[in-house]
């Protein structure tokens, strides 16, 4: 564990978590969301929002109380969707974590990528509400760049100075652990110092629903990972951001290291647009143990993707069950989407912070809302109550809609 | 009407399933005839629209929901009671 840069044969860097910030259905802070990690806490309800009653999904885990004048100014709300909002806010909570102040020639060598996969989508609905059901021929002239996609990774990087690559990465629910893969691998061959990366998401909006709606994979009472009478997933918003170092820089600045990233992989199933593959998640896995030097006894714990639905869950299951053999028993895994819900590009990110609090506090997050055992989803999936354990490394995956994998490899610090 | 119901039905499930209408029978399931999930899904979604009804079904749990879509046989029936309760 201590070695250093100079003595990796490969020359990689090695990667450190620095800070961390987040606000989502449980929680405005990370201490809040790891609180009610550790009391298995659901923050799904009803939903509310314009023309609510015209869905037949009224359910999700939506930030409340959530005033944006509480944080933001108004010049900052007129440019700011919500997606940017949560994302600029748990930014800043990170980076205060970290100590980092980017003046200067940090600055140049460090940057940002998010991940998110609807973008600015109340910014979208409020203005289609606007000129199509009130017929009005005017709209603000902020909505373009308060919508784009990385309006967020953009606002994040002019809040900090981050002038090194700036960007976002969209690939559906998979989306943050693709930004932090990259992050991660940017840190790692020295192409940036430091990383700001996680991601957002702000989908709980009428038209955001309804599209959901249309695929009829939602379910109206509640979200239960792996257990046998799973009816579907329940959407969350928020935001969750890191931020990855050089790890021999934090440690000779003194920082206090949240965890140690040590592997990244992705995969894409070239299959079907919406149906996994327990195959193509399998290569991600068993890609992101290699890339971390990682053999599979040495994981302990794995934040699944677990949203919930009939076919992820089964899936995912097959999948660590294969890569890890024999270990598959003995590791423990759990969704924390019963208790966040799935924050879709932001998610996660936001589970990440369940993997370093396994790691730096040997609590493992408990799978909510877990009823009845389902023979294909036959592995330790910590049901109902968190657990006292201690990991040394741990995996986070995430599988999207379009096939396409992201599995990340963190390690005790 | 029951007759003209069950062919509308045919023609959307045919559509759907790339086939004639007369290739469909009541015993007909939709794996037979090679609807897959999203092709199920999308198949609800062209009766809601071609009836205006709302048809209780989750994808999750099929065997669960009100509408039984195991075969062309119990999809017509289901359907035809949520037209008679329209109706109603």
């Amino acid at each position: 564990m201590s070695l250093k840069n100079s003595e990796r044969p490969d020359g990689l860097r090695r990667v450190a978590i620095t800070g961390a910030g987040t606000i989502n259905a449980l929680g405005h802070d990370v201490p809040t969301t790891l609180a009610a990690f550790r009391e298995g806490r659901c923050g799904i309800g009803p939903l509310e929002f314009r023309d609510v009653d015209r869905l037949s999904i009224q359910i999700g885990a939506q930030v409340h109380p959530w005033r944006a004048e509480d944080y933001f100014n108004r010049q900052q709300i007129l440019l700011y969707d919500k997606f940017t909002q949560f994302a600029l806010l748990a930014a800043k909570q990170a980076v205060a974590q970290s100590g980092l102040d980017f003046q200067g020639a940090l600055g140049l060598r460090s940057g940002v990528v998010l991940g998110t996969a609807g973008g600015g989508l109340n910014t979208w609905d409020e203005n289609y509400r606007t000129v199509y059901e009130e017929g009005k021929n005017r709209v603000h002239p902020f909505v373009v760049p308060k919508l784009m996609n990385n309006a967020a990774a953009s606002h994040v990087s002019m809040e900090f100075g981050l002038r090194g690559p700036a960007f976002t990465v969209a690939t559906a629910c998979a989306s943050s652990n693709h930004a932090m893969g990259l992050a991660f691998q940017m840190v790692r061959s020295g192409a940036a110092q430091v990383m700001l990366t996680g991601g957002s998401e702000a989908m709980l909006c009428f038209g955001g629903v309804k599209a959901w709606e249309g695929l009829r994979v939602m379910s109206k009472d509640a979200c239960r990972p792996f257990s046998a009478n799973r009816n579907g997933m329940v959407q969350g918003e928020g935001a969750g951001v890191f931020v990855f170092e050089d790890f021999d820089n934090a440690r000779a600045r003194g920082a206090d290291i949240l965890a140690e990233v040590v592997g990244f992989a992705m995969s894409s199933d070239a299959q079907d647009i919406v149906m996994p593959s327990a195959q193509g998640a399998e290569r991600a896995i068993t890609a992101a143990l290699q890339d971390g030097g990682l053999n599979p006894e040495d994981v302990g714990y794995i934040n699944a993707h677990g949203t919930g639905t009939a076919a992820n869950d089964k899936t995912e299951c097959a999948a660590v069950a294969h890569a890890f053999g024999h270990h598959a028993d003995r590791l423990m895994i759990s969704s924390t989407k019963a208790m966040h819900g799935h924050i879709i590009g932001g998610t996660g990110a936001v589970e990440l912070l369940a993997c370093i609090m396994a790691l730096r506090d040997g609590v493992i997050a408990p799978t909510i809302g877990y009823q009845e055992p389902d023979p294909e989803c036959a592995l330790d999936v910590v049901p109902n109550e968190a657990r006292q354990a201690r990991v040394d490394a741990v995996l986070s995956n995430a599988f999207a809609f379009g096939g396409l994998n992201a599995v990340i490899a963190l390690r005790r610090a | 009407m029951t007759d003209q119901i069950r062919n509308r039905i045919t023609a959307i499930i045919a559509e759907q399933a790339m086939l004639e209408p007369d290739q469909i029978s009541d015993d007909s399931t939709p794996q037979d005839l090679g609807i897959d999930s999203l092709g199920l899904v999308e198949s609800i979604f062209a009766l809601e629209e071609e009836f205006d009804i709302s048809i209780p079904f989750n994808a999750n749990e099929p065997d669960k929901s009100d509408f039984d879509i195991s075969t062309m046989g119990t999809i017509i029936a289901a359907v035809e009671r949520l037209v008679a309760q329209k109706a109603a």
